[in-house]
């Protein structure tokens, strides 16, 4: 097997230091690495030397909120093609939302696509459960059995749909508990948003499209942190957008309730303002919120009332984006350019003291911790799992939708100059990308 | 102009260069042969998605009496309602050879894109959007107004070369869904009117606050305080009693006792005030018979000056604003 030996690179952006990564783990660090690599070399095994001296190593990224769309619209993804997207954006593990055709409802299914996940190659696919059969918010789904099930899942989510049942939300919340889940709330309070197109506010009344009021995420929010509470559970927020999700969240770590969040990159950038076009690349949900809002979820994930960074990578093929606003589907990709809007809105910005310590704490170690995935979001050190990411923090580089690795184009960053960029991912001690290109398990064998 | 998306696209200049050549045009349709030629060997496509035999029939006459050929395209259901998708019937009527497309569509923003996606390349006339804009009803409106409000003297009966400036304009009703209101209220900022929007709570957009006018809850005071020039009635759905969270007003009834144009209201408005309802109406609920068939009435005139204004419209799209002297 082919054995790595990283020069020079800064890790979490701090010291500079030599890793060798062989057998799957991290086997030797500093003045050590290199001498490893050379009593390697002397028994015959194949030592690759990467110049890391101007990158910096992170763990690999983990994504608690991606959708693969296997099994049911392989035409806009397919675990293969969205794994190996994400390996190109940093990440050495996705979750693979349930929202497909079958749901992941059952132990078949999630085992299914965790199976597709070790075939590929590319990543650790975690798949998601749902929490009600068939996403109908009725009735719960056998969530033990997923629990059980080799894929081994500890997120639930009904992801695109809301758990709006009060009573079903506080029996799954509950139930979890058993084997140790979460479950990960879609917080659309659904009466209030019936036919919503974009965020309710100035901007949808002057374009006439229906609006999603922010109070239709902010009440689930609250209700669900006080459930949590009561029935001493933990609970995950998905893809918090707005300031009164921010403040509530605040609010219920305070009060010492077990509650985690996640924003999207998108909704760390991007305003309602984008959609005055009528571009449907920029039709999401949740939607696109105001300046305001974009100003409260940075805040937020600066001072840690948002943990971690999720991309709810939502591809879509082309027909179902080339319509008429109303006609089009929610959803942008977002596992290539995840990264890089993070380093954009937060690390390079000087109104925020986030460094990449806090990349690594809110793209991997965090998200690992949720999702409760021991061997990812592992700290850089002797002996743990080889799963690491080299960034080049001073590279930039545009965005060409035909050019990202997703199987669809959906991403609302066409022609936009970004900066970082991904120069090597390594999963269980393979390189899954170098050099910016993704080299396939048999690549390398070859 | 390129296109008519939105009637908050035009500058004062151009709005009052529309209602200008509006006014050549209409003064053509009291001669005995109404035809012009300025349109001859062009062909303007009506392209319907949503039913409104009115305004398709006002577009049609307006080509017509240009010797536009018209091609009438009812393509109701579209990618909505998974017809064929707008983009596939743009693309269709390009290679047919359309020089000018004038779209309906229930889907806001459905103008915009055919005009900016590439998928044609011919002037787009927005004819109404969804819950967008209506910019050619805002035209016709406002050509109206200023026939009322602003003719006289040397600029005519028309009001030629005049805007709105300090006029006063109060419109009533379900603004929430109308994209008349919308356009209505771009305009009429643009050529200087005072607008006032009048409508329970329920039926106002979030963020109205931001638009260029004033709005209010109560009509009757409106009518007391603004003492308006010109009073638009909004069409009141029957249906949207019945939506979801038990619709947006109680009963038809308390929308007509609070927002209705009674025989009490139309006596206490000015005496010069106009009554403008954009049709069709709800004769009873939102407007009063006594109201819709009084001399202060314009709402059939409206009809008339909407074919004179999508005459001009239609004119300065595809003949050019420079040629309109010499087509005199």
């Amino acid at each position: 097997m082919t054995t790595y030996l990283i020069r020079a690179a800064s890790v979490l952006g701090g010291e500079r230091s030599d890793l060798y990564l062989a057998d799957g783990v991290i086997a030797a660090l500093g003045a050590d690495a290199a001498d490893a690599a050379t009593t390697a070399r002397a028994d015959g095994v194949d030592v690759v030397e990467i110049d890391a001296s101007t990158l910096i190593a992170l763990p690999g990224l983990v994504d608690l909120h991606t959708h693969l769309r296997e099994p049911g619209r392989e035409d806009a993804e397919t675990v293969a093609s969205g794994t190996r997207a994400a390996a190109v954006g940093g990440f050495t593990c996705v979750h693979a939302m349930a929202n497909t055709d079958p749901v992941a409802d059952t132990a078949g299914v999630v085992e299914q696509v965790w199976r597709l996940g070790e075939d590929a190659g590319w990543a650790q696919v975690r798949p998601v459960g749902a929490v009600t059969v068939g996403l109908r918010g009725e009735q719960l789904a056998e969530l033990g059995a997923m629990a059980d099930s080799a894929a081994a899942v500890r997120v639930f989510s009904d992801d695109g749909k809301c758990v709006d049942d009060p009573v079903l939300m506080r029996r799954a919340l509950e139930y979890v508990k058993a084997f140790d889940g979460v479950v990960a709330q879609h917080a659309q309070e659904p009466r209030l948003t019936q036919g919503a197109l974009m965020h309710e506010g100035v901007v949808s009344a002057e374009l006439g499209l229906t609006g999603w009021p922010a109070v239709a995420e902010e009440a689930i929010v609250a209700r669900d942190v006080l459930l949590a509470e009561h029935v001493g559970s933990r609970v995950h927020i998905c893809h918090l957008s707005t300031a009164g999700s921010v403040d509530i969240v605040r609010w219920a770590k305070a009060r010492g309730i077990d509650v985690t969040a996640e924003v999207t990159p998108h909704h760390l950038i991007l305003t309602d303002e984008a959609v005055r076009g009528y571009d449907p690349q920029f039709k999401v949900n949740p939607p696109l919120r105001t300046a305001a809002d974009v100003a409260a979820v940075r805040a937020g994930l600066a001072d840690g009332t948002i943990d971690i960074v999720a991309t709810d990578h939502a591809p879509h093929p082309d027909e179902d984006k080339d319509c008429e606003f109303a006609a089009a589907a929610m959803g942008m990709t977002g596992l290539e350019t995840a990264l890089s809007v993070v380093v954009a809105a937060m690390v390079d910005n000087p109104e925020y003291d986030f460094d990449w310590a806090d990349v690594a704490r809110t793209m991997s170690t965090t998200p690992a911790a949720i999702g409760r995935v021991a061997e990812q979001g592992r700290p850089l050190e002797v002996g743990e799992p080889a799963n690491l990411v080299l960034v080049d923090p001073d590279a930039t580089w545009t965005v060409d939708p035909a050019a990202l690795r997703t199987a669809s184009e959906n991403t609302p960053f066409a022609s936009d100059e970004l900066p970082a960029r991904v120069i090597a991912t390594f999963w269980r001690g393979r390189a899954t990308v170098l050099d910016g290109e993704p080299r396939a398990r048999t690549d390398v064998r070859a | 102009m390129r296109h008519l998306l939105s009637a908050a696209d035009l500058s004062r200049a151009e709005a009052i260069e529309i209602l200008d050549t509006t006014a050549t045009m209409a003064a053509t349709q009291s001669r005995e042969i109404k035809k012009l030629p300025a349109l001859r060997g062009l062909t303007v496509v009506n392209l319907f998605f949503e039913d409104s035999t009115r305004t398709r029939i006002s577009f049609e006459a307006a080509a017509k009496r240009l010797s536009a050929d018209v091609i009438n395209f009812s393509a109701k259901g579209s990618s909505v309602s998974k017809g064929e998708s707008l983009k596939d019937t743009a693309l269709t009527l390009a290679a047919m050879g359309a020089d000018a497309v004038v779209i309906r569509h229930q889907a806001s923003g459905a103008p915009h894109r055919l005009a900016t996606s590439g998928w044609v390349r011919t002037p787009v006339v927005n004819a109404g959007d969804g819950m967008h804009q209506h910019p050619t009803q805002a035209l016709l409106d406002a050509f109206t107004m200023r026939r009322h409000l602003a003719g006289g003297g040397e600029a005519g009966p028309d009001g030629i070369g005049r805007d709105l400036a300090g006029a006063k304009v109060v419109i009533v009703g379900d603004v929430l869904h109308s994209r008349v209101a919308r356009s209505n209220v771009d305009l009429l900022h643009t050529l200087g009117a005072d607008v006032t929007l009048v409508a329970p709570p329920t039926l106002l957009p979030v963020g109205v606050h931001t638009w260029p006018c004033a709005v209010s809850y109560d009509l009757n005071a409106t009518i007391a305080d603004v003492r308006p020039d010109a009073i638009m009635m909004l069409r009141v759905q029957r249906e949207r009693m019945s939506s979801a969270g038990g619709g947006f007003f109680p009963s038809p009834m308390e929308y007509s006792r609070r927002y209705g144009l009674d025989g009490t209201r139309l006596a206490a408005l000015p005496e010069h005030c106009v009554v403008m309802h954009p049709g069709p109406m709800n004769r009873g609920l939102e407007i009063s018979a006594k109201a819709a068939d009084s001399p202060r009435s314009t709402i059939v005139e409206q009809v008339a000056n909407g074919v004179a204004v999508r005459m001009a419209v239609l004119y300065l799209l595809l003949a050019g604003g420079t040629e309109t002297e010499g087509s005199r």
